[in-house]
């Protein structure tokens, strides 16, 4: 090849120029190398460095507070925290699984299934909702891939009395149920973001920048009057054990606005230890629960006769033999009232009177009236389960649905259909839309006229008698006011028709009659201790509570006569 | 006119038998790779001491090597040859197995890794042989000399330490280069390379040393398994761009996602703090150290110095090559480490013993007066 490789001498000059070729061409290959990744490929693997390290994580919106129309709080978020792991980099520390585990009170096999199951991800709860002391107690052991998580945990300071319209939320601060699940998206805000910096582990080692900051839910606040509402609660749950009753329900709302200022149920649950909850306690009955309103709406079916123009208040009614046979089906009255004004058909409560008025109209007439009421039709409060009712087209009534209806059999109801109807009688025929939410004055809504303002006016005389001695629901007045209202009791569908022997106990009224500012249902389920009569059951609860209401938003009394014997003890009180 | 140099240089170091240059280059770069090793372990004083340690050592070794005369370590080569190729078959048949590889042999309570010995004893005893042949060697020559690397080369490739094998090999074909290998040999072999590296694929290769392989050819194949290395140090030594993110600033070497920092990959903890510009000024050093070595190696007055010396100077360029190439994703990953600045013993002090030796072939030079 090259001949004078033959001739070399001791030195070799060609093997050394070879030999330093050689080495120059390495060092050149390495220094090609170098100006292509430091200086060509550097913007690519900067980025992919920084991919490696940078992460932007997630910050953590408070959540809205709840409160009542006054500003007391009804739900609000404490901090805790929440312990995760790396599985990864907790699996490479075994040995000292067992002091967390015991730290945690989390069983080794547990704590084991949870990582076990993981092994793939970076990320695993071992433990949430820890007091923050508990979670430093954590840290202080210093176990590698082991991490804290700052969440919040709802809190309700009013426990079970608001449980059903407030709802809660579920561990990751979701709301599940009532007012948390409703205005989700407005309490939720807007988590933030931020770029950190984290090591192969996960640990974050430095704060970057913040990327944008976390936008708080909004405050709501509900109209709920934290008093009232309790005193709903009280009232109601001692009627549900008194009478050994299944269940029951009761609203307050204002007339002149349309907001709920009290909402309960039976059986009720504590949304702060939810542990054994079962799903019937849940139920926001008042809004998601239908049943048969009985004799509660017969002032609507006279309120179709007035507006009818064939009836007038003191119309006599003939009720005599205090039944009356449609077809193969008798309606009865419990005695014979014989001739009686229309008035009395309510103060009474008399279903062969209802019946004949109703009968004495076109069906459409019936309809039409307890439609504009809110019947048939969900409230349009929004809240997560209303129940529409049921409410039949008039089309497909004969005579005996005709009368039935007239005394609320064959349609259904809530609670709060029923409340927001009442609360249009009492408002002087003017229906609103009911609020969960406080509404500031000018956005009271303007309502719609279902009744005339005199057919509203002579209702209200009528109702006032049906609270008074001698009315069905005597039991539902209060020292001071004259209270409006009516009594029902309506069988309980069973199976093949309607029991004897459960029944719903109602009273749906609102006071003072003289100036309505508060309109109230109370609905008692199954009592099942002889008593079932909504004027037995449910008009005491309605007493007692409006009595309290009234007294707490400083409403003037409107029958100074009836407080005659307890002057002195206000006075008393007062001083 | 050929001892200039030596009679210019100062009489202390003369008579410890060190070379200024070559110590200096030395001791330059153990202070940047302290500086730098700092950096890889997280700034723990302890790990930094204990490779001030292993330094001290080192230059110990060195100055002891320094000190025999090239006369004398010929003299010694063959028993030297002989005592490490008997421990290399101790190795096989009863050595300590560690990372599945079986290295090291136990004498009490010392680990000794004759492999170690063997990348000074190989240049030695292939260049003593050929020292006495009359050079360019003849071909049968050759084909012993050749055997002389190659018996040590497959121990060591048994063990299985391919890394160490290729090194050792490596030393032995500089030998046979400076001794002044016909063209049409160094063409020859360079054809039979490429069935040999076919059948050393096919038959030498354990599976994890072919996956290296394959990953090195595309990282991006496994890059949470055998990519991972060479992945996390590219990316690590791109992203120091020209001037490097400064020193202790490095993200990826300290917030760990790269491996093996503080050893065989402390190359890309260098690259990112220090960038393009580190790099040339770190090459340079070596560059500097190793064309002192080869100067040393032209200035040698016998056959086996000279050999001797340009194999174990173009022997640590290797070193320096194959980490870097590998940390730069431009070679396969073999665990070599990066002289002088990664973490670790055995290497270390062999490297220094033949620096040692350099020195010596440098300053035992009869003093020849005109």
């Amino acid at each position: 090849m090259n001949k004078s490789n033959n001739r070399e001498n001791h030195d070799y000059p060609q093997r050394r120029r070879f030999v330093v070729g050689l080495l120059l061409l390495g060092v050149a290959a390495l220094l090609w190398r170098m100006v292509d990744l430091n200086l060509n490929q550097r913007e690519f693997l900067q980025h992919q460095g920084d991919a490696r390290y940078l992460r932007d994580i997630t910050i953590p919106a408070d959540r809205g507070v709840i409160t009542d129309r006054f500003g007391e709080p009804l739900a609000i978020s404490t901090p805790v925290e929440s312990v995760w792991a790396n599985p990864v980099a907790l699996a490479g520390a075994r040995e000292r699984w067992p002091e967390l585990s015991r730290l945690l009170q989390l069983p080794l096999a547990e704590l084991e299934r949870k990582l076990g199951s993981r092994m793939a991800k970076e990320f695993v709860y071992l433990k949430r909702h820890l007091t923050p002391e508990r979670a430093a107690q954590v840290m202080a052991l210093a176990i590698p891939g082991v991490s804290l998580q700052r969440e919040y945990r709802r809190y309700y300071p009013l426990g079970e009395v608001s449980a059903h319209v407030v709802g809660f939320t579920d561990i990751d601060d979701v709301g599940q149920e009532g007012v948390e699940l409703m205005m989700e998206a407005q309490l939720r805000g807007a988590p933030g973001s931020k770029r950190v910096i984290k090591d192969r582990l996960g640990r974050i080692v430095e704060n970057v920048e913040s990327i944008h900051e976390p936008r708080p839910g909004e405050e709501l606040t509900l109209s709920l009057d934290r008093r009232i509402q309790y005193l709903a609660y009280r009232e109601l749950l001692g009627a549900v054990q008194r009478h050994k009753a299944k269940g029951g329900s009761a609203v307050v709302l204002d007339v002149q606005s349309g907001e709920i200022l009290a909402m309960v149920n039976q059986p009720a649950y504590n949304p702060n230890n939810r542990k054994a909850l079962s799903a019937e306690r849940l139920r926001n009955r008042a809004v998601t629960d239908v049943f048969e309103p009985g004799s509660t709406v017969k002032p609507f079916t006279v309120a179709a006769a007035l507006e009818s123009g064939k009836f007038r208040p003191t119309t006599v009614i003939d009720t005599s033999p205090g039944s009356i046979k449609l077809a193969n089906f008798t309606i009865r009255d419990i005695k014979d009232y014989g001739k009686i004004d229309v008035s009395t058909v309510i103060q009474k409560s008399s279903n062969v009177g209802t019946s004949r008025i109703a009968l004495a109209l076109k069906p459409y007439q019936l309809w039409e009236q307890f439609v504009r009421l809110g019947f048939g039709y969900d409230t349009g409060s929004g809240f997560p389960g209303e129940s529409a009712g049921l409410m039949n087209a008039y089309q497909d009534w004969r005579e005996v649905e005709q009368a039935t209806v007239s005394y609320g059999y064959g349609l259904s109801v809530t609670t709060l259909q029923l409340g927001r109807a009442y609360a249009a009688l009492a408002a002087g025929g003017v229906l609103r839309p009911v609020s969960f939410f406080k509404l500031a004055p000018d956005r009271i809504p303007e309502g719609t006229r279902v009744l005339s303002p005199k057919v509203a006016q002579a209702l209200r005389v009528m109702l006032e008698g049906a609270a008074q001695t001698g009315g069905t629901g005597s039991r539902a007045t209060v020292a001071g006011y004259r209270v409006a209202g009516k009594t029902g009791t309506s069988r309980k569908v069973a199976s093949g028709g309607y029991s004897d022997e459960k029944y719903l106990a109602i009273f749906a009224g609102f006071a003072p009659a003289s100036r309505p500012r508060l309109a109230m249902v109370v609905m008692v389920d199954g009592p099942d201790d002889g008593d079932y009569y909504g004027g037995v059951v449910a008009a005491p609860v309605f007493s007692r509570v409006m009595a309290g209401a009234l007294r707490l938003l400083d409403i003037p009394p409107d029958d100074m006569d009836s407080l005659k014997g307890m002057k002195v003890a206000l006075i008393g009180g007062a001083e | 006119m050929l001892l200039s140099d030596v009679s210019s240089s100062h009489g202390l170091f003369r008579r410890l038998h060190l070379d200024p240059p070559l110590l200096g280059g030395l001791l330059l770069l153990a202070a940047v790779g302290l500086v730098i090793l700092f950096s890889a372990v997280s700034q723990d004083e302890a790990q930094l001491w204990r490779q001030v340690t292993r330094l001290a050592v080192s230059f110990g070794v060195m100055l002891l090597f320094a000190q025999i005369a090239p006369d004398t370590l010929l003299r010694w080569t063959h028993w030297i040859f002989a005592i490490g190729l008997i421990m290399l078959v101790a190795v096989l048949l009863f050595g300590d197995t560690g990372k599945g590889a079986q290295r090291w042999l136990r004498l009490g309570s010392i680990r000794f890794q004759p492999s170690e010995l063997m990348k000074l004893a190989v240049p030695m005893m292939v260049a003593w042989y050929l020292a006495e042949k009359p050079l360019p060697p003849r071909l049968g020559h050759l084909a012993i000399a050749t055997l002389i690397a190659l018996v040590p080369t497959l121990l060591i490739a048994r063990q299985p330490d391919l890394g160490t094998a290729l090194l050792i090999a490596t030393s032995g074909i500089f030998v046979l280069l400076f001794a002044g290998l016909q063209w049409r040999v160094i063409g020859s072999a360079a054809l039979l390379a490429i069935p040999a590296s076919w059948l050393l694929w096919t038959f030498g290769m354990h599976d994890y040393q072919r996956r290296r392989v394959l990953t090195f050819i595309n990282p991006e194949n496994d890059p949470l398994g055998a990519g991972y290395h060479i992945i996390q140090s590219k990316i690590a030594i791109g992203s120091g761009g020209t001037y490097g993110k400064g020193w202790l600033n490095g993200t990826q070497s300290h917030l760990e996602f790269l491996p093996e920092r503080h050893t065989d990959f402390i190359f890309a903890v260098f690259g990112e703090e220090f960038g393009f510009m580190g790099i040339v000024l770190l090459l340079s050093l070596y560059l500097f150290i190793v064309l002192r070595g080869l100067y040393i190696a032209t200035q040698a007055q016998d056959s086996f110095s000279r050999l001797l010396a340009g194999a174990l100077s173009m022997t640590f360029l290797i070193y320096i090559f194959v980490n870097i190439g590998m940390v730069s994703g431009l070679l396969p990953v073999v665990g070599v480490p990066l002289p002088l600045i990664s973490f670790g013993g055995s290497s270390m002090v062999t490297l220094m013993a033949g620096f040692g030796i350099l020195m010596s072939i440098h300053t035992h030079r009869k003093l020849l007066k005109d």
